[in-house]
């Protein structure tokens, strides 16, 4: 019954949602205050249904409906309750029921938000949102279904795949989906923006807080999956350059240029061509993410809910969507006019190197996930194009972008001063050249290109700060002073210097664990010794334990340096019954920012006593990969709580010099 | 039988290249190996590197590149070696050649044309206009207050 109620709720979200599109442009049309209300009670109503319909999705899994076909497909009685609700997102159904309520969600949001936007603007901005949730839900409806039904149900269900049981991947969907969702905002707003022929500072000043929150989110959703990804797969990876990987990659890299560029339409006028392109270029990505993983067209280690002949659908949806935007784009583009001009030595030349660095990293990062497909059809010839091939395209492109970053925020608008910029700068740069030599000179082995990344990531660091303590006049003016300064200055500002000083902290991280990781591996008995970077893991003994819905081996080691007792790691090696695969629960010991990695491999015969193959990685500073995206997710969220920036709060714009 | 296969290729994907029993005796050469291996792509596998691979063909690939390495042959010759046997899909690096040349200058491309519409339009930027004596002398009366 209640999931009747759910496949009932999801056919009226469809309906309210093409309800939406035509009474909105009919609203917009007639310049109708009652329609346009209508519209928006619509686009709530839609969010309604879809909240209804994934509350019955869920309660099915939570119970084992195995009478409903995904759930069969997807769950399982013996796994744990949280597990259970996570697979009702695990699978291609349920993540794009997801994706759907995550759409009419963001529609109603706007709807009861922005109640201090232009009556036209939002009116068209909701009814392209009313036009994506009917282009999407119809899809859900008629060719991806989650309500369909068994007769009669299986006793048991078929389970979810084991390696997806686990807390970050049980929450990665939601924020990766909330992320990718959130620029479908931004994509109707710029829709918007061009079908009544205006882009300009208070068009900026709405779209931002949107693709902040999306950037925000869309951060947090990679660096759970990087995490999972970690600690799961159970060889210290984070990111392989998956075309999966590289399908969230690429809307985070289109958002983080919009979230700079708009910053320049909205403070000076400028590029609003190119603001409204990089919107609509946001969430095509998304799609085209939704299509590449969900198609099945290359090749993943992610790829767990596949279907060629969806990804066709999603393909079409896709073009018609994004060909659409960039189509009414390139009619009304020519009529925007350009404001603000600025000097090559500007804040504003700065933002742009930055869009420039940060659209070739996405055409390279488009370019090598697209590629092999492109010239398979062209030559019929296979070829693979893996982590070499963005080592040494995109990392270069990114490098020279942490090299100019610190300096921009230094620049006035307008014209520049760059000389007064290096004197603000020479400090940070001389840290970022002591922090570049000492690594080279006390690591080892000596490794000059991971050297350098230290160096910029103590770079991004220091010039946040730096920036931070010009904005206080620090040292120039009492200290008390200064800290007024600094407690008043806007929640913009600490978010900016925060996400600055996430990336150093991920750039310092990811160079470090990359550059200077040990790896140590051996068929061990019990009592057997192993060393890695100077710890001495003893395999004390090996057990085993059941699982709620998997039997493990479960080893029992002991680490130690230099005689000090570390931890005690107890890694499992764990077999699932419903589908009979193996997986390893690594164990790691945290040493600071630094982790001890110990993974159990299998049982191995051996002369007399049996062995196990060990394998123990020490990857420095490999905390930080995390807590860098992680601290720049929280600048996004501080970024968003400025009062100026805050949702509902409706300010006249002032006018664009 | 196909999400099977995936499945049984991303549990079998684990750091495998460093098991003891496959090592090469020589330190210099197995750290050679394994810069190798990270340029290798597992063919049965779901993108993956032979170096990350447990599959029995990764096992194979690694077994050829290591005794070609302890024969003494060069990273190219190996690669050839490889090419020859399996394909250009094989080297996850994909060669610099004129089928893969769109790949390789791209980024280029894109950061070459960015600059050059930059600096068009700071060309274009019209004159900021000087500022009349009238208006000179009420910036002058201005700043005296």
């Amino acid at each position: 019954m209640i999931v009747e109620l759910g496949a009932f709720a999801l056919v009226l979200g469809l309906a309210l949602s093409i309800a939406q599109a035509a009474t909105l442009a009919l609203a917009r049309m007639r310049r109708s205050a009652a329609l346009a209300g209508a519209g928006e009670g619509m686009a709530l109503g839609a969010f309604l249904s879809l909240a209804v319909a994934f509350v019955a999705l869920v309660w099915a899994f939570v119970v084992s409906d195995f009478s409903v076909a995904n759930v069969a497909e997807n769950s399982h009685t013996a796994k744990p309750l949280l597990y259970r609700i996570a697979g009702a997102w695990g699978s291609h159904e349920g993540s794009i029921l997801l994706w759907c309520l995550a759409l009419t969600g963001y529609g109603a949001a706007v709807a009861g938000l922005g109640r201090h936007l232009p009556a036209d603007l939002k009116a068209s901005a909701l009814a392209v949102q009313g036009l994506l949730g009917a282009v999407f839900l119809a899809y859900t409806v008629f060719a991806s279904n989650p309500f369909l039904r068994l007769d009669p149900g299986p006793v048991e269900g078929r389970s979810l795949n084991p390696l997806l049981q686990d807390p970050a991947l049980a929450l990665h969907p939601p924020f990766l989906y909330a992320g990718y969702v959130g620029l479908s905002v931004v994509f109707s707003f710029a829709v918007a923006a061009l079908i009544e022929g205006r882009v300009d500072a208070a068009w900026a000043r709405w779209v931002r807080p949107w693709t902040l929150a999306a950037w925000s989110l869309l951060t947090l959703g990679i660096t759970l999956g990087a995490f999972w990804a970690y600690y799961e797969l159970g060889w210290g990876g984070w990111w392989f350059w998956d075309p999966v990987e590289n399908s969230s990659f690429m809307p985070w890299l289109v958002a983080t240029a919009l979230l700079h560029s708009a910053i320049v339409t909205e403070k000076r006028g400028a590029l609003p061509g190119w603001t409204v392109f990089l919107a609509l270029a946001a969430f095509s990505f998304s799609m085209l993410g939704a299509f590449l993983v969900r198609s099945g067209v290359l090749t993943s280690v992610h790829a767990f809910a596949v279907d060629p002949e969806r990804g066709v659908l999603l393909l079409i949806i896709l073009g018609i969507m994004a060909g659409g935007g960039f189509a009414l784009f390139t009619w009304r583009a020519p009529s925007l006019t350009p404001g603000g001009v600025f000097a090559p030595i500007s804040r504003e030349s700065a933002l742009v190197l930055n869009n420039i660095l940060l659209a070739a990293a996405t055409a390279t990062v488009l370019l090598g996930t697209l590629f092999p497909l492109i010239r398979e059809a062209a030559t019929g010839e296979a070829i693979s194009v893996g982590p070499p091939y963005f080592n040494l395209t995109f990392t270069p492109l990114m490098a020279i972008l942490l090299l100019l970053l610190p300096v921009g925020p230094l620049l006035a608008w307008k014209r520049g001063d760059a000389l007064g910029a290096a004197q603000r700068l020479w400090a940070a740069a001389g840290l970022a050249l002591a922090v570049a030599l000492a690594v080279f000179a006390l690591s080892e082995p000596k490794k000059a290109f991971g050297a350098m990344g230290m160096g910029l990531g103590a770079w991004l660091i220091a010039g946040a700060v730096a920036e931070l303590a010009e904005r206080g006049r620090a040292f120039r003016v009492p200290a008390a002073e200064t800290f007024r300064r600094l407690a008043n200055l806007p929640r913009g500002a600490w978010g900016m210097t925060l996400a600055h000083i996430g990336l150093g902290v991920f750039v310092l991280g990811a160079c470090y664990e990359t550059g200077w990781k040990a790896e140590s591996a051996q068929a061990v008995p019990i009592g057997g010794r192993i060393q890695v970077a100077g710890y001495e893991l003893t395999l004390l003994d090996v057990h085993g334990v059941e699982g709620p819905n998997y039997e493990a081996e479960r080893g029992r080691l002991e680490a130690r340096k230099d005689g000090r007792l570390v931890c005690t790691p107890t890694p499992e090696r764990r077999l699932y019954l419903p589908g009979g695969q193996t997986t390893t629960e690594v164990a790691i010991c945290h040493e600071g920012p630094s982790h001890l990695y110990v993974v159990l491999g299998e049982r191995r015969a051996a002369a007399g006593a049996p062995v196990w193959l060990v394998r123990a990685y020490w990857n420095p500073l490999a905390l930080l990969i995390f807590l860098g995206p992680a601290i720049m997710a929280l600048g996004g969220a501080v970024s968003l709580s400025d009062r100026r920036l805050r949702l509902g709060v409706g300010r006249k714009a002032e006018a664009p010099a | 039988m196909r999400k099977l296969l995936i499945v049984l290729a991303a549990v079998f994907c684990m750091g495998a290249a460093s098991d003891p029993a496959e090592r090469l005796p020589d330190p210099a050469q197995e750290a050679r190996a394994r810069e190798l291996f990270r340029e290798v792509r597992c063919l049965v596998c779901q993108n993956e590197s032979i170096d990350d691979s447990d599959a029995e063909l990764a096992a194979d690939l690694r077994r050829i590149v290591r005794e070609r390495v302890a024969a003494g042959e060069s990273d190219d010759q190996i690669k050839a070696f490889l090419t020859e046997r399996y394909g250009e899909f094989v080297l996850l690096r994909p060669a610099f050649s004129l089928g893969n040349l769109a790949l390789w200058i791209a980024p280029l491309i894109v950061v070459v044309g960015g600059i050059g519409l930059l600096l068009a339009r700071l060309r274009n930027r019209p004159p900021e206009p000087e500022l009349s004596s009238a208006e000179a002398d009420r910036l002058e009366k201005l700043a005296r207050d």
